[in-house]
């Protein structure tokens, strides 16, 4: 099973209720997956910030001082806004790299979950009302997010298995499947310098497309490459800073339903997900085919 | 309007017991038509806001007219043993599975195995369906006006399948005696499943097929008949190495 939904839109009048809208359609998708959910929602993007979302299990004990400390280190301003067990550390475009790094000196129980300009991912153990309540998800604005709420079949249910994976700045991906050669692609990532930090399938997934497209690919053509690549079940939703793709398996057993109208174009497992947004009833609804490529972008 | 003067759908129109499923449970519509019994007067029913739900009017056994007012989502009308179910919108996954008996009307598009393992009764998608259309029917008729994504028939065991558009690949893999009526292109043919003649007595029954499901402006004569070759039905002592 699993849930997936992706949101992106069109209509900048949308744009503050992007939150809500991807909230609602990722707890309408609640039995399809009670172990943990996530969403990705991308802010406007931001020239003179970047965004690092991170998670602990301590928040009260990681994060006190952590913006201060984290300043020093680097020697740029850093802002620090707690949401729950995660919070959004807001600093200078050319400091993530060295943030992430003192950060593991400094907080070594500290997880990251994604990082980049546009992009905050939340993520936890548990049904996706109680996820989307904690981070006030329905809140956020933005122009396009993913969303995921998971069963467990490939790895442990905990917070670092929970989707969207994150494995490339402003990338992350949903994904609804199980993948039967993720040890082999995992080993051949790692030989060209990519890292990992689970030993989940899905997250070899996300590294392949980071992996494809810091070689020069763009979204499509990575998508394209998971068609050959890639053995197992997938519907994948994947989402960077300024686009949104989807993509299934040629057997395309997992299911997928797109709606498009003037204002957006959004995704979900099952056409529950997409009844409560505006306009459905004159959208466009369709079936993504198997083993096709679907991506837009601002 | 004097009742003398309706149609008889509007006549079973006005009689019909509504449920609303934003209002009331999926749980009580199923259970209020399996409490059906035969000779009750509640023979037409309206369905509004489905909204996606699953199992919608699922393993009704009585000669009932549905009316399902928007799209459903897995599971619709599967077992269905004589009702008359029409969903005025799309359906999910599995629509009409293992289907007895009755008639089925999806208006818009079927999602993946529609009319799967069915033994009965007809099946009609006026839009297209997706893959595995009528995956191990058993005696179903199937009529898709639209398209019909791949794998469609595979393990075909009996029955009919019409398709006014095109099929994707491997249509009818591993088939038995099921008959597939396909209109379009193919893209291509799944293990022992090749074109075969169209003789006097399959336009005749594909001409019964499409006048009971409605269909009018396309001759039974412009589709190509598929089928078994029959090559795997036993085994074949040439083929010892591969296993």
């Amino acid at each position: 099973m699993c849930g997936i939904v992706g949101l992106f839109l069109k209509d900048k009048a949308l744009e503050p209720k992007l939150g809500a809208m991807l909230s609602e359609m990722l707890v309408s998708l609640s039995d399809r997956g009670p172990d943990s959910a996530g969403i990705a929602i991308y802010g406007a993007p931001s020239k003179n910030e970047a965004k690092i979302t991170i998670q602990s299990a301590k928040p009260e004990h990681d994060f006190r001082g952590l913006d201060i400390e984290l300043a020093k280190a680097i020697g740029a301003p850093v802002s620090l806004a707690t949401k729950s067990t995660h919070a959004v550390i807001r600093t200078a475009p050319d400091k993530v790299d060295a943030a992430r790094e003192a950060l593991q000196s400094l907080r070594p129980d500290i997880r990251i979950m994604g990082a980049g300009e546009a992009v905050e991912i939340y993520k936890e153990v548990g049904l996706p009302e109680a996820v989307v309540d904690r981070f006030d998800v329905r809140s956020m604005t933005g122009t396009h997010g993913i969303g995921h709420t998971r069963m467990a079949t490939e790895s442990a249910v905990t917070t670092m298995g929970a989707h969207p994976f994150s494995t490339g700045a402003d990338q992350c991906l949903v994904h609804n499947g199980s993948l039967s050669n993720h040890n082999n692609v995992r080993r051949e990532l790692i030989r060209d310098g990519m890292t990992f930090e689970t030993e989940n399938d899905t997250e070899v997934a996300a590294a392949y497309l980071s992996n494809r497209m810091a070689h020069g690919k763009n979204l499509g053509e990575a998508l394209e490459g998971t068609l050959s690549d890639l053995d197992g079940f997938f519907t994948f939703v994947v989402g960077t800073k300024n686009g949104f793709g989807v993509v299934r398996d040629p057997i395309a057993c997992k299911p997928a339903v797109m709606a498009e109208t003037d204002q957006y174009v959004a995704f979900g497992s099952e056409y529950r997900a997409l009844t409560k947004l505006p306009g459905i009833d004159n959208a466009r609804v369709w079936e993504p085919e198997p083993a096709t490529v679907y991506f837009w972008e601002h | 309007m004097p009742a003398t003067t309706m149609s008889k759908a509007e006549r079973d129109q006005s009689h019909a017991r509504v449920f609303d499923l934003s209002q009331q449970s999926l749980r009580e519509l199923n259970q209020a038509l399996h409490k059906l019994t035969s000779g009750s007067n509640e023979t037409a029913w309206e369905v509004l806001n489905p909204k996606g739900s699953h199992s919608v009017a699922v393993g009704v056994d009585q000669l009932v007219s549905i009316d399902v007012r928007g799209s459903v989502g897995y599971y619709c009308a599967g077992m269905n043993d004589g009702a008359a179910i029409t969903v005025h919108g799309s359906a999910g996954p599995g629509v009409g599975e293992n289907m007895m008996s009755g008639s089925i009307v999806i208006k818009g598009d079927a999602s993946q195995y529609a009319g799967a393992t069915g033994r009965g009764g007809l099946l009609v998608i006026e839009g297209n369906a997706s893959s595995r259309c009528g995956i191990s029917m058993k005696g179903i008729d199937i009529v898709v006006h639209g398209n019909i994504g791949h794998m469609s028939a595979f393990m075909a065991q009996s029955g009919n399948l019409v398709v006014l558009g095109d099929a994707g690949d491997a249509l009818g893999d591993s088939i038995y005696e099921a008959r597939l009526f396909v209109r379009g292109k193919v893209e291509s043919l799944g293990a022992d499943c090749i074109a075969k003649e169209m003789r006097p007595e399959h336009i005749e029954l594909l001409q019964g097929l499409l006048d009971k499901a409605g269909v009018t402006g396309v001759k039974a004569s412009e589709f190509k008949r598929y089928g078994s070759a029959r090559k795997l039905y036993n085994f074949n002592i040439d083929n010892a190495d591969a296993y």
